[in-house]
C-alpha cells in the first residue's frame, strides 16, 4: 500500500489520483465519506456513537514543480510547489500533468563549465524540463502552462527494513490512516485526507472547521537528519528509533496533557518513541489548533530522511509502530477519555 | 532486436570504467547467441576487455577499417564506510551538483541499492545553502548498520548511477551512459547493414573500455588491430540553454563529422562524401583536440593511423539524463556503412602525405 501510494502523483492542488485511490480503499468500511470544495476527503466511523469526536489527519499532497512557461525551443520553465531545495533537481526525471508526459531536468555538461560554476547551485530560473519537444508549439501539444510535475521514481524496500520512494511526506500518514480506519473505537473517529498542506496547510484549515472535533491528531513524515554530515543535536529525529512525538513546532505548541498521554501509552505498550527535537517547520496541527474557538491538536510522525527530494527513506518498523501507538492512544481514550 | 531495445538494455546495464562486464556481456551475448552472430566473421576480447567484432571484406588485399565506440561509463567508487553510510569519489568527470537525491547501485558482495544524501537543507547555514554540496560531504545511504555494511561492501567497490531508459517526444530518448553506449549501438547498426552489402574492406568494430579514464582501451585495441583507417564514434554536445552554437549541435539533424589536427583530412573528406552519397544529413564540428575520444588514441597507434571522428549530438553529457535522438543514432550507423563501401586499397594508398 505504501508503494502504491508513493508512486501516485499528487502535487499540491492536483490530489485526485490519491483521493481516488483512498476513496476506493475506504468504500464500505466507513459510515460515510464526502469531499469538500478544496478537495479534502473526509470519512467517519462510529458517527452516531457517544463520546468525544476525534479527528485524525494526513495530507495527500506532495511537493513538486509547476510549469510556468515554455520557451521558444520547447523547454519548460518551472517553479517549485512547496519547499524544494533547488540543489536536488539537476539530472532528475519528472512526469508532467495528468497524461504523465516524461521529462528530464537537464544540466550543462561538466566539460563546458568553468570550475567556479560547479561550486554554485543552479538557481530555479535557470532550470528547465526537456520533454523532447521541437519548439514551443510542439511542447504546447502535450503540456499546458500551470501543469504540475512530480518526481518519477519507483518505491520499494531496501537495506534492513528500509523503504524508499517519493512523497513519503505524507503518503506514510495516509497509509497510517488507512490502517487505522479498519479498526472500530467506541467514539466517532473522523479521518481527514487533506489537500494543499505543502502550500500553507490549506486543506486542514477547512477540514477542522467542518469536523469541529474535540481532539485532533495529525500524522506526518518528518525530517530525519541522522546522516554522518549532521551533528546529533541537529538531527531532529532518527530513523529506526520509533514514532516521533512533537511538543512544539513553528505552527503549534502541543497541549502538554496530550504529549504526556502519548508518552504514557507508548510506555504501557512497550513501543519505543522519540521526540521531534526540532521546533521548526509547520504542521496541520497548527492549522487545526487555530480553528474555530481553538481545538486541541497534536502530531505524531514517522522519521523520513531526504524529505522533499526525489527519493526519501523511512524505516518500516517506525511506520508499523506509529500505527500501533496511534491505536493504543485511541484505545486509551476509550478507557480514560480525552487527555484534555 | 530493434536498436531502441538494445540501447535500453545497454544503457541500463552497469559498466563503470574498468568494470565493464555488465555492458560487455550484452554485446557478447548479442554477437554469439543473438541476431548478431550472423553479422560477424569473428569476435574476440583482449586483455583490457575491449571487444573486437570482425567482419571480413571481399578485397584481395583488403583495407583495414577500425571503428571504435566505448562501453564504459562514468560512476563512483567507495572510499570509506562510516556509520553504515558510504563515502565515495567519482570515476570520470561528474558534476557534483547532479548527485544529491540520486539512486545508485553499489557493487558489493551483491548489488545494493543506495541513495545519495547530504546534510538536510534546513540545518545548513545560509552560507552553506548558497553553495553546491561537495562530493566529500555526501554519503550513500544503504539502510544498513555499520556492521552489515562492512560485511557487504569494501573500499574500492564501484558504484553505478541508477537510471531507467525513457522515451521522450519526437524519437528523443534519455538515460544514463548514452555516452557512449549509443556509439556502440551505432556500430551494431553499421554491422547490421553490412551483412547485406558487398564491401571490399575488412571491418573491425571495437567496443572499447576505460575511455573515460584516458582512452586506455582504444590505445591498446588500435595497436592490436593496427588498422589503415580508424574512426571513433562518440557523442558531442547537443544544443541547450547556455551553450554557444559552435559548441552544441542540433538533435535530429544527423551525425556530426569532426575536423581537427587529430583527424586525417582525407578521412574527414571521405566521411562527408559517404554522407552525401548515402543521403545522410550531417553536421560539421571543428575540434582543437578531441582528447576525450578514442580518436585521440587511434591516431598514434603503432606507426600512425589515419583517424576520424563521428559524433552523435547529445544533451546533458555526463548526467543521468543524457538525451539524444534515435534518428541520429540510426543515421550514424548508416553513415559508417556508407563509409565502408567507399573505401578501397587505392584510397588507403593515398593516405600517406606526399
Amino acid at each position: 500500500m505504501l508503494k502504491e501510494l508513493s508512486e501516485l502523483n499528487a502535487v499540491s492542488s492536483r490530489e485526485e489520483a490519491v483521493r481516488e485511490y483512498i476513496r476506493n480503499r475506504i468504500k464500505g468500511k466507513v459510515d460515510k465519506f464526502e469531499t469538500d470544495n478544496l478537495g479534502n476527503l473526509l470519512a467517519v466511523t462510529g458517527e452516531n456513537k457517544k463520546g468525544p469526536k476525534v479527528m485524525l489527519s494526513a495530507h495527500m499532497d506532495e511537493v513538486g514543480l509547476m510549469v510556468v512557461g515554455i520557451d521558444n525551443s520547447g523547454l519548460l520553465k518551472i517553479k517549485p510547489m512547496g519547499g524544494i531545495d533547488e540543489r536536488v533537481l539537476l539530472s532528475k526525471r519528472v512526469v508532467i500533468g495528468p497524461n504523465k508526459i516524461p521529462g528530464v531536468i537537464g544540466a550543462k555538461p561538466i566539460h563546458l563549465q568553468e570550475r567556479e560554476e560547479r561550486e554554485k547551485p543552479v538557481k530555479i530560473p535557470s532550470l528547465f524540463v526537456d520533454i523532447g519537444a521541437k519548439d514551443k508549439n510542439d511542447a504546447e501539444k502535450d503540456v499546458n502552462i500551470g501543469d504540475l510535475a512530480a518526481f518519477d521514481i519507483k518505491a520499494g524496500e531496501f537495506g534492513d527494513r528500509m523503504f524508499k520512494g517519493k512523497a513519503l511526506d505524507d503518503r506514510v500518514g495516509c497509509a497510517i490512516l488507512l490502517n487505522l480506519i479498519e479498526n472500530t473505537y467506541d467514539f466517532p473517529v473522523y479521518y481527514a485526507f487533506t489537500v494543499q498542506e505543502e502550500v500553507g496547510l490549506r486543506g486542514a484549515t477547512v477540514a477542522a472547521f467542518r469536523i469541529n472535533p474535540d481532539l485532533a491528531l495529525g500524522f506526518e513524515g518528518t525530517s530525519a537528519g541522522d546522516v554522518p554530515a549532521s551533528k546529533k543535536h541537529k538531527q531532529s529525529t532518527r530513523i529506526g528509533k520509533g514514532p516521533a512525538i512533537s511538543f512544539m513546532d513553528r505552527s503549534v505548541i502541543v497541549n502538554q496533557a496530550l504529549v504526556e498521554r502519548l508518552i504514557e501509552v507508548a510506555r504501557e505498550s512497550g513501543i519505543a518513541y522519540q521526540f521531534r527535537e526540532s521546533i521548526t517547520g509547520g504542521t496541520e496541527a497548527g492549522a487545526i489548533n487555530q480553528s474555530r474557538a481553538g481545538i486541541t491538536a497534536g502530531i505524531l510522525s514517522v522519521p523520513c530522511r531526504y524529505i522533499h527530494s526525489p527519493v526519501s527513506v523511512l524505516n518500516l518498523d517506525d511506520y508499523e509502530n506509529t500505527i500501533k501507538l496511534a491505536d493504543a492512544f485511541l484505545k486509551s481514550i476509550e478507557r480514560k477519555g480525552l487527555p484534555v | 532486436m530493434k536498436s531502441t531495445s538494445l540501447l535500453t538494455k545497454l544503457t541500463e546495464a552497469t559498466g563503470v570504467s574498468g568494470r565493464e562486464d555488465g555492458a560487455a556481456s550484452i554485446i557478447l551475448d548479442f554477437f554469439t547467441h543473438g541476431e548478431g552472430r550472423e553479422w560477424v566473421s569473428d569476435l574476440r576480447r583482449d586483455k583490457l576487455g575491449n571487444i573486437i567484432l570482425y567482419k571480413k571484406g571481399l578485397g584481395e588485399t583488403p583495407a583495414k577499417i577500425m571503428f571504435a565506440a566505448h562501453m564504459d561509463e562514468i560512476g563512483l567508487i567507495v572510499t570509506d564506510i562510516e556509520e553504515g553510510f558510504l563515502r565515495f569519489s567519482s570515476i570520470g568527470g561528474i558534476d557534483q551538483r547532479v548527485l544529491v537525491g540520486q539512486e545508485v547501485i553499489v557493487h558489493g558482495k551483491k548489488d545494493l541499492l543506495g541513495i545519495i544524501g547530504a546534510k538536510p537543507p534546513h540545518i545548513q547555514t545560509p552560507d552553506e545553502r548558497g553553495k553546491s554540496i561537495k562530493i566529500q560531504d555526501m554519503t550513500i545511504d544503504l539502510g544498513l548498520s555499520q556492521e552489515k555494511a562492512e560485511s557487504l561492501v569494501k573500499i574500492g567497490d564501484s558504484i553505478t548511477i541508477k537510471r531507467k531508459f525513457c522515451q521522450l517526444k519526437n524519437s528523443l530518448c534519455s538515460g544514463k551512459a548514452m555516452d557512449d553506449r549509443a556509439g556502440v549501438v551505432a556500430l551494431v547498426e553499421c554491422l547490421k547493414r553490412l551483412k547485406d552489402l558487398r564491401h571490399q574492406a575488412d571491418v573491425y568494430c571495437v567496443v572499447t573500455v576505460q575511455e573515460e579514464l584516458g582512452v586506455r582501451g582504444a590505445f591498446v585495441s588500435s595497436y592490436g588491430v593496427n588498422p589503415d583507417i580508424g574512426v571513433a564514434i562518440d557523442v558531442t554536445h547537443g544544443e541547450m540553454p547556455g551553450l554557444p552554437d559552435y559548441e552544441a549541435f542540433k538533435l535530429g539533424e544527423g551525425p556530426v563529422i569532426v575536423t581537427g589536427p587529430q583527424m586525417h583530412p582525407k578521412v574527414f573528406e571521405k566521411l562527408k562524401e559517404a554522407a552525401k552519397c548515402g543521403n545522410v544529413k550531417y553536421q560539421i564540428e571543428a575540434e582543437v583536440t578531441p582528447r576525450g575520444t578514442d580518436a585521440y588514441a587511434i591516431q598514434v597507434a603503432q606507426a600512425g593511423v589515419a583517424s576520424g571522428l563521428v559524433s552523435i549530438p547529445l544533451r546533458y553529457m555526463h548526467t543521468s539524463v543524457e538525451t539524444l535522438s534515435l534518428e541520429d543514432l540510426r543515421e550514424t550507423g548508416r553513415l559508417l556503412a556508407e563509409f565502408v563501401m567507399e573505401i578501397n586499397s587505392e584510397f588507403v594508398g593515398g593516405l600517406k602525405y606526399c
